[in-house]
């Protein structure tokens, strides 16, 4: 089976401080894997490393079956919403549908405005006179309308209040399951992950402490829940028993 | 499981074929048309001044240029007129255009990057199927030609509008080669607004906010802009050296200096310590008045010593133009590379 994401002895370090440190996994595809871990743990390292955005200090990182990572390749098959969902605040809705449908060598405008329209996003609104949840719903629009086969979000649930965080991972889930996108998801809400991720990766203090399918995860440590684990695995590995 | 939807395309990195440029066109032209338009409208107030005040001074030009017979007296008090009503306002525009191209890279072009870097939008820009690199040369290169196409088109203007005080025949006329002009004739108005947009995109990245940026450029452009026009233009090609204290005026004097017997320049203090010696002859003209003969060029010249002077003269315009424009070329090349290069290798 391909892996999504491919890290070999992945390390990058920012002034002299490793960020993240003899990291190696595998994603295989078809699964919503979340990346768990406190604060400074390394996340968004990880996942700027995984979508080209910073380039690895050791080791290697690969996607979608063995393209370099940050490739025209790459890029091609994946779509990145940033932590706070960055999008230009001073273009409408319309200016930045179509903004990525130049930017990318296919979109889905049908899929992309229909989607909008169920959201009740006004097409002609200025994307920063939207509210948070909206603004999170349309970047994440933005990247579904590329039809990627791997859809990377970066803590995309910290900002947004309960509905939104609901509304937003009801969108994913729909994607998930319409297309069999792949998805990478880094949080540290917990809770929010326990009904979608199927796949965890535990990252602490830079480094990758555990794993694997969540099922599987679970069923070895004896524990009845994602949060349970993670938090488990926060506090120190080596409370855990083997 | 959705690994058939994997299996399609393996890491197939070469025959993807990239994103069109007409397409990254459509992203520069809507996401600066608003930089674009205000450079134009800048330009166009300039151009509208300079047409306001250019068209009645060439008026009254060309009527001190039918003056007949051009040695009169009545002639020459007419250039003396056109001189003190119309030099004022032409050396104003000429020292205000100086600001133009600093103007233009720093408020046009600086934010490009650094906006993107400033509100994090780059994370979304930069990882779209374009690609990055790609991306960069598609914003920065048609900004920057755009932009000093605009602007050499508005120096042609002004040359048009600054020929009265390029002629030889006024008394406040400025040598081609000059400081306060020469930048903004011929071809390097237009390649120190691209040297300008050059900087401003490297300044953007580099220091990734807005407001630090604009001002880096403003900054290192006038350094440059005051090391050219001080040290290294003189020195494009080697200076012309004559004796002679008269010197056209449409030559750009570099130097002047005294040789002693031996033919070894002088020091100032030399010279001042020779001309102690020299006592001008007093003639008596009429019963309460002398006429002092002053000439201490003859005096000097009489006991061996030499006056020497260097100088561009004003042939040499369009090659200084050419080499000028060149290192600038050169120069805003290197820099939108450098700036490219950092994009790729340095971004988060």
């Amino acid at each position: 089976m391909t892996n999504v994401i491919e890290a070999d002895h992945l390390g990058k370090h920012y002034r002299g401080t490793w960020a993240l440190r003899e990291c190696s996994l595998a994603i295989p595809a078809g699964h919503v894997a979340a990346l768990v871990g406190p604060n400074g743990a390394g996340k968004t390292t990880l996942l700027n490393l995984a979508v080209g955005l910073a380039a690895p200090s050791a080791g290697a990182v690969t996607v979608l079956g063995g393209r370099t990572a940050g490739s025209r390749a790459a890029l091609d098959g994946i779509a990145f919403v940033a932590q706070d969902t960055p999008v230009y605040q001073n273009l409408s809705a319309k200016d930045l549908l179509h903004l990525t449908l130049n930017l990318n060598r296919h979109f889905d405008m049908g899929y992309a405005r229909a989607r909008l329209g169920e959201l009740g996003i006004p097409l002609k609104r200025k994307a920063g006179k939207l509210s948070g949840g909206q603004q999170a719903q349309l970047a994440l629009t933005l990247a579904l309308g590329r039809r990627p086969r791997l859809l990377v979000l970066d803590e995309p649930l910290a900002n947004l209040d309960p509905v939104a965080r609901h509304d937003f991972m009801a969108t994913v889930m729909t994607a998930v399951a319409a297309d069999g996108v792949s998805v990478l998801l880094s949080s540290h809400v917990l809770a929010e992950l326990e009904r979608v991720a199927d796949y965890l990766i535990l990252l602490s203090r830079g480094q990758v402490q555990l794993a694997g399918k969540a099922s599987d995860l679970l069923a070895s440590h004896h524990l009845a829940g994602v949060e349970e684990l993670a938090l488990a695995y926060m506090r120190g590995p080596l409370e855990v028993a083997k | 499981m959705t690994a058939l939807t994997m299996s399609a395309r393996p890491g197939n990195d070469t025959d993807l074929r990239p994103v069109p440029w007409r397409r990254m066109a459509w992203v520069t032209w809507r996401q600066h048309r608003f930089a674009l338009a205000g450079v134009a409208g800048l330009l166009g107030a300039l151009a509208a001044y300079l047409l306001y005040t250019g068209l009645p001074m060439h008026h009254a030009y060309a009527a001190v240029t039918a003056c007949h017979p051009a040695s009169s007296l009545a002639c020459s008090n007419a250039i003396g007129d056109f001189d003190t009503v119309y030099w004022a306002t032409a050396e104003a525009i000429a020292v205000l255009l100086q600001v133009v191209p600093p103007l233009i890279g720093a408020f046009a072009v600086a934010p490009v990057l650094a906006r993107e870097l400033e509100t994090g939008t780059f994370r979304y820009a930069w990882t779209q199927g374009t690609g990055r690199a790609r991306w960069t040369l598609a914003k920065l290169v048609p900004l920057a030609v755009i932009l000093a196409a605009a602007a050499g088109a508005f120096s042609v203007l002004f040359s048009w509008y600054f020929t009265p005080f390029a002629d030889q025949g006024l008394d406040t006329r400025l040598p081609p080669l000059a400081p306060l002009v020469f930048d903004l004739h011929g071809v390097t108005f237009a390649a120190w607004t691209l040297a300008a947009c050059a900087i401003g995109a490297l300044a953007g990245m580099l220091i990734r906010r807005v407001v630090p940026a604009i001002a880096a450029t403003m900054a290192a452009w006038a350094s440059l802009a005051l090391a050219a026009g001080l040290f290294l233009r003189q020195h494009y090609l080697a200076p012309l050296i004559a004796h002679t204290p008269n010197l056209p005026g449409s030559a750009w004097l570099i130097g002047q200096w005294y040789t002693g017997r031996d033919g070894k320049p002088l020091s100032q203090a030399a010279v001042s310590q020779f001309l102690q010696g020299y006592h001008p002859t007093v003639r008596q003209v009429g019963p309460n008045s002398t006429q002092t003969d002053l000439n201490p060029v003859g005096y000097i010249a009489q006991h061996g010593y030499q006056y020497w002077v260097s100088y561009q003269p004003a042939s040499r315009f369009w090659p200084f133009q050419w080499i000028e424009g060149g290192w600038l070329l050169a120069l805003s090349v290197l820099l939108i590379a450098a700036t490219i290069w950092l994009v790729r290798h340095r971004a988060a």
